[in-house]
């Protein structure tokens, strides 16, 4: 944690960066998000097990843009979702600075090539228990898979926390908000909560970095992650590809091979 | 379910399926009669949601069809279709929703017979499955 | 406010079984906090032992009973190229006994009933008004989010309760009849309560400290309304999603829209970005900082003006969902210890 905050205090008095996108203390054992701006607040920054949030998501926020150039601490699923934003032209070389915090080190990370290494020699499997979550609901078979969703959605508020969460969700004017059609609808109701969940998780097929914040963000603690975890594994068994590994290069849905399986197409 | 007449939609592409239903059709080829065909210019245009507001609309079972792979009439919008199908079948499926309510399917403008049969096949199948209760039942659930 | 003596009884868990199958036999549904999973929240229940009054408060409020998430205001269904109009029938609406909110969700019904009843009788909503009963269960804890005694409420404050129960230990509980509606939810039921006899309600309440000075609050928020930079400041991480607003028991902000001939009403936030965006394509608070700022005046200062009610009744549920950690308490001590 020192080296991250001697790393703050160096970029910012030295003007590399205008602001550190960060965590700091926040009430309940929390850690928040904190915009350091000058280099005598950085002992305000933390990093431990509560810091979780992605904070990739504030790089699609005007306000946070206005700030100036980022340095931003990022977990492992911020620097894929930094290299997915990039793919998808949100952001520019040089725009942003990651810092990738270590044990007792922090690596700055200039340019995406950096961040594609890094993330490279990180990069794994899911752990055991991430597989048999997955495992879990897939055993157990089509009916009760529908009555379970079932009642999760009939929980869903449609409050958008899981959309506002996520830093692949920055369309300024998302599909919910067209109202020629109203493809989704607006009121909270089972059938609409099932629409939004699915066209959520269909938007997100082959760009969702896999960080979690949408399950973590519902009030209602709706396990949504795993819809987009089903999405992820789908996407790489059968096209071989992942999202977040490359500032360069089209989404799983935004290309082909000619010999794409088709077995279940008559 | 001996007197469940069951409601299919199909999306079908204008210069394949259509073509190929047509040719079903002057050949004076008969098949099921349940179905309601909706006219897209590529099976790359229809969207998934399209499917699950069919479904909504009380249709029990769904045709999906276009060009084969290195047919279509935009080059491409056929691939582009492929890849969202197998994504959208792996999303219905874990979220419990019977994949087998959904036939997707080549035909070509000259495969008018593979049209009839096609057409039978799934209306027999959602025949056996059953009216897709459980969904439509949903639109009611919710509201206060 | 009524002229009711003071009644103030003594029940116990048993009896408070019996009284919900007397409730359920009047024909009233019972809503109550449930556990499902690692939330609690309000669902219907038949009997004590389904309630769990183990959380300082519950995920959500139960603003539901009286502003369902999704509503019906009215039907239109066309027939043989006519179209009927169709009214809700308000009498088919069930009776409901709202038990174990905590006394800021009861404080809140009179925020709700400003809200909907302002310049014309909601007619939907008095009608539920009109059939809830609220059985209060007053807070033995209370977590670093609450700030009831802040907002004039407090951890055994009885407004808006027709019943409040007090957990005394030991399986008893303190029932004061507050109102008239209190009295008629009781009644036949006289033997399943005995005298309370020199029961210290106090002690068994828990200490919400004072966190700041209302009276700064309106006149402070009213000075910083132009201070962009206070409200940038305090909104930067806010992710304007709804979590916030749907969780509160006071707010009441809804859209309406039209599906398949039924109006329906639905809960919406003024923290969402297109809320206010005109259809000329102007939007009057186009920044989460004006929004921020927008939720903190209309229930400070807005709202005691116009509707001389407070828009918040310091239950803390924002603050626990916020994915963010927005914490208003925080923020609202700082609006109140801003130099001008």
């Amino acid at each position: 944690m020192q080296a991250l905050r001697s790393k703050a205090r160096e970029l910012l008095a030295t003007k590399t960066v205008q602001v550190i996108i960060g965590y700091a203390r926040g009430g309940g054992g929390r850690a928040r998000a904190v915009f350091v701006r000058e280099a005598a607040k950085a002992d305000a920054l933390v990093f431990d097990d509560s810091c979780q949030q992605n904070l990739a998501v504030y790089l699609s926020k005007p306000e946070v843009r206005k700030l100036g150039k980022a340095a931003l601490v990022a977990t492992p699923a911020a620097l894929r979702a930094i290299l997915q934003l990039a793919a998808e032209n949100q952001i520019a070389e040089g725009e942003l600075l990651a810092l990738a915090v270590g044990a007792d080190d922090v690596v700055p990370l200039t340019t995406f090539a950096a961040i594609e290494a890094h993330v490279a020699a990180r990069d794994g499997d899911w752990s055991a228990a991430e597989k048999e979550e997955l495992h879990k609901y897939e055993a157990m078979g089509l009916e009760e898979r529908r009555r379970f969703w079932e009642e999760q959605f009939s929980r869903c508020l449609k409050c958008y926390a899981c959309r506002a969460a996520c830093p692949l969700c920055y369309c300024t004017r998302c599909t919910v908000e067209c109202n020629q059609p109203q493809w989704i609808p607006v009121p909270a109701h089972d059938l609409g909560n099932l629409e939004w969940n699915v066209m959520r998780a269909m938007h997100l097929a082959g760009r969702c970095v896999d960080c979690g914040d949408c399950g973590r963000a519902c009030p209602v603690n709706i396990p949504l992650h795993l819809l987009n975890r089903r999405l992820i594994r789908e996407v790489f068994t059968v096209f071989g590809s992942r999202s977040g590994r490359s500032a360069k290069g089209d989404n799983a849905l935004s290309t082909f091979k000619p010999n794409d399986p088709e077995d279940f197409i008559q | 379910m001996a007197d469940f007449n069951p409601k299919i939609v199909a999306f079908v592409c204008n210069w394949c399926t259509y073509a190929g239903a047509d040719l079903t059709g002057t050949s004076r080829m008969k098949y099921a009669p349940q179905v309601s065909i909706v006219r897209f210019p590529c099976t790359g245009r229809i969207d998934f949601m399209l499917l699950l507001k069919a479904f909504a609309g009380g249709a029990d079972g769904i045709i999906v069809s276009g060009c084969h792979p290195n047919d279509c009439h935009y080059s491409s919008g056929n691939f582009h279709a492929r890849r969202r199908w197998v994504v959208f079948r792996g999303l219905m499926d874990f979220l419990g929703i019977d994949v087998r309510r959904v036939q997707f399917s080549w035909v070509s403008a000259a495969e008018g017979a593979k049209w009839a049969q096609l057409v039978n096949e799934t209306t027999d199948r959602i025949r056996r499955l059953g009216p897709f209760a459980d969904y439509q039942r949903l639109r009611g659930l919710g509201v206060g | 406010m009524n002229s009711m003596e003071k009644d103030t009884r003594l029940i116990g868990r048993e009896a408070l079984a019996k009284l919900f199958a007397q409730w359920l036999g009047e024909g009233r549904r019972i809503l109550a906090p449930r556990r499902n999973g690692d939330k609690v929240d309000f669902a219907e229940v038949e009997t004590p032992g389904e309630v769990s009054l183990d959380p300082v408060q519950t995920g959500q409020s139960p603003k539901g009973a009286l502003f369902p998430r999704v509503e019906e205001l009215f039907s239109f269904p066309s027939r043989d190229g006519r179209v009927e109009l169709r009214e809700r029938d308000l009498a088919a609406l069930k009776p409901t006994v709202v038990f174990g909110l905590r006394p800021c969700d009861a404080a809140a019904l009179a925020a709700l009933a400003a809200i909907f009843n302002w310049d014309s009788a909601d007619a939907l909503f008095s009608a539920r008004l009109a059939a809830l009963t609220t059985v209060g269960v007053a807070c033995n804890r209370c977590d670093e989010y609450c700030f009831c005694t802040s907002l004039g409420g407090g951890p055994g404050a009885t407004t808006g309760s027709d019943i409040l129960l007090t957990d005394m230990g030991g399986g008893e509980y303190l029932a004061e009849v507050i109102s008239e509606k209190g009295r008629q939810a009781i009644q036949g039921a006289g033997t399943l309560f005995q005298p309370a006899l020199g029961k210290d309600k106090e002690s068994r309440l828990a200490r919400v400290e004072k966190a700041f000075d209302l009276d700064k609050v309106k006149p402070a928020l009213e000075a910083l309304f132009d201070d962009e930079a206070f409200w940038v400041e305090q909104s930067l991480r806010c992710l304007g999603c709804g979590a916030c607003a749907y969780v509160c028991p006071t707010c009441a902000c809804f859209d309406i829209q039209d599906e398949n001939g039924r109006r329906l009403r639905c809960w919406d936030s003024c923290g969402f970005g297109l809320f206010t965006l005109h259809t000329s394509g102007h939007n009057p608070r186009p920044l989460q900082s004006q929004r921020w700022r927008q939720r903190l005046m209309h229930k400070f200062a807005y709202m005691p003006e116009r509707q001389s009610v407070l828009g918040c009744v310091g239950c803390g549920r924002c603050s626990r969902a916020c994915p963010v950690d927005m914490n208003i308490l925080e923020h609202l001590r700082a609006v109140a210890e801003a130099k001008p």
